[in-house]
């Protein structure tokens, strides 16, 4: 039986009446990049939102590890190593790139409740941190304004401060959205590079990225799951051509 | 450079009552300390409370009632009124963070209004007189605050002046120690992007209500001060005009800026003293001169300021 870090049980959401996810049962297997596709209005987002607590589901459950975690909060599903990403680039802008990633490294000190300490103490961070903006190369933008940043270094660091929480289970909110091809290409090497000993879950629309990384690929379709397998397969799946594919190569 | 600004800032606050009136000093010292207090929130959580007055003017009744009627020594008295402002951020917190942007400024609000109305109709406020007559006592039972040293042919009450001003100094320093601590990152975390701060794992409520507490109790520090300056504790303390008003001080000096409160304090006090004589079109002209300064300098005056200098003030 194969190991699946998370697992849906018929998970549903419904928006007074409107279903936007109806009976989603999807497995991601460990170390797998596992990318979620569709049309617009398929629900991809949501399926999201329910993963990571920021919407609650009308029924069906959720599963990491085995755990039941449907009932859980945003911030504690965070702390068990599922950490998400954003379609819009996030950022914290008006601080730098060391303070970002310093951010997520900092919960592990213990000492973000004290107000009566120093911030100097956050400096042994500092190593680590630009360890990790250097692995996306980032290294030498630490010191700027965040905000000012070009949006693919945005998009980057937004995964450097990811990583810094090690989390096993990344979630990646289309990584490669609104940004010009040579930045795709990147982003595309760094989430390979960053795979490595975890678990990725992506929705992406961009379909030649999802073939070069994917593993594996659930297509949703009005909320519910049309077809899942390896790109090979599901590409030609005739449900999923009609579907999706023809409507996704304008 | 840092240290500088500040070692001139300090002596300028031991100088200052020999050559500027001291009431209007300590008056200013209050607001200043308010204004930051409530900054705290605003500038550096990024949550508006439209219910400042609440800790401000409750917390100046408490050490009225402490000072006046228990007969306690004045810093006794000021601890109680933070620590009642502390309380009452807590409830007033808990119950407010649960919503965002305006529902949580109209929560505060209407919280404030309720603290409002017990002060206007419960007995040991004085109602409508307020507590008159507060003495101000002899701090930790030797000093006598009250004392008045003849300075220039004026008198001034130096004793109690250095007294506000260090407390001043205390509350300045947890305030600016706050926004710079490993709390205070998280909190400009929350405040530049709540959601990204939640899938970081950060439980943002607790942040929040922390936040609340520590600005409402140095509210209530600042409210406990003014009563013994001015010997008063009254309805304007706990009226939504203060929460407006220090609204106002913490726009027009720069929100996000450790040192713009002060200015704003600075400004609107200033030109509330100078133009009393005008009566209530006083009102009119810091109205105008919000609205100018909103629409000229957006960052407020320190706020400019730093942006002119490429620095943070």
């Amino acid at each position: 039986m194969p190991d699946h870090i998370l697992a849906t049980n018929n998970l549903s959401k419904e928006f007074k009446g409107f279903t936007a996810v109806s009976a989603v049962n999807l497995r991601i297997q460990r170390g797998h990049i596992h990318a979620l596709i569709g049309p617009n209005g398929a629900g991809k987002t949501t399926v999201f939102n329910l993963l990571t607590k920021f919407l609650i589901p009308t029924s069906g459950s959720i599963h990491f590890n085995s755990t039941d975690i449907t009932r859980e909060k945003s911030a504690d599903i965070a702390l068990r190593g599922i950490v998400r990403s954003f379609q819009i680039s996030a950022v914290f802008p008006n601080l730098t790139p060391l303070e970002n990633v310093r951010l997520a490294l900092q919960r592990k000190l213990g000492v973000s409740y004290h107000f009566w300490k120093s911030d100097s103490i956050l400096k042994q961070l500092d190593g680590r941190a630009m360890d990790l903006l250097d692995a996306v190369g980032l290294a030498e933008y630490a010191g700027e304004i965040t905000g000012e940043l070009a949006y693919g270094r945005k998009r980057a660091l937004e995964i450097a401060t990811t990583l810094a929480l090690d989390p096993e289970l990344m979630l990646l909110d289309e990584p490669t959205q609104g940004m010009g091809v040579e930045d795709v290409d990147k982003i595309t090497a760094l989430v390979k590079k960053v795979s490595y000993n975890r678990t990725i879950l992506m929705v992406e629309h961009n379909l030649k990225v999802v073939a070069t990384l994917a593993d594996r690929i659930t297509v949703l379709q009005r909320g519910a799951i049309l077809a899942e397998g390896p790109y090979a397969e599901v590409s030609q799946d005739p449900q999923v051509l009609e579907a999706y594919m023809g409507s996704s190569h304008d | 450079m840092n240290k500088i600004l500040w070692i001139i800032l300090i002596v300028l606050g031991l100088v200052a009552p020999f050559i500027v009136y001291p009431v209007f000093m300590m008056k200013l010292l209050c607001f200043a300390l308010f204004a930051s207090a409530f900054n705290l929130l605003l500038g550096y959580t990024g949550l508006l409370s439209f219910g400042h007055a609440a800790f401000f003017g409750g917390a100046s009744y408490i050490t009225g009632q402490l000072v006046k009627i228990s007969g306690l020594t004045p810093e006794l008295g000021i601890l109680g009124g933070t620590l009642f402002a502390a309380l009452l951020g807590y409830i007033v917190g808990s119950l407010a963070i649960r919503r965002q942007g305006i529902y949580f400024a109209m929560v505060t609000l209407a919280l404030a209004q309720i603290v409002y109305f017990i002060a206007l109709k419960a007995p040991f406020t004085g109602g409508e007189d307020g507590l008159q007559g507060i003495p101000r006592g002899k701090l930790l039972g030797m000093i006598d605050l009250g004392h008045v040293y003849t300075v220039g042919g004026s008198p001034v009450a130096l004793n109690l002046y250095y007294f506000v001003f260090a407390l001043f100094c205390f509350g300045f320093w947890i305030i600016y120690r706050t926004i710079n601590s490993p709390f205070g990152q998280v909190l400009k975390a929350i405040r530049e992007n709540e959601p990204r701060a939640v899938s970081l794992g950060y439980k943002v409520e607790r942040f929040k209500l922390m936040a609340f507490v520590i600005s409402a109790a140095l509210s209530g520090m600042a409210g406990s001060m003014k009563s013994l300056v001015f010997q008063l504790a009254s309805l304007t303390d706990v009226s939504w005009h203060t929460s407006g008003e220090v609204v106002l001080m913490t726009l027009l000096g720069g929100v996000g800026t450790v040192l713009g409160p002060l200015a704003g304090a600075f400004t609107v006090v200033t030109l509330q003293s100078e133009l009393s004589s005008v009566g209530s079109w006083i009102t009119v002209i810091i109205g105008v001169t919000f609205v100018i300064c909103v629409l000229l300098f957006r960052r407020g005056l320190v706020g400019e300021l730093g942006r002119v200098l490429k620095r943070s003030l």
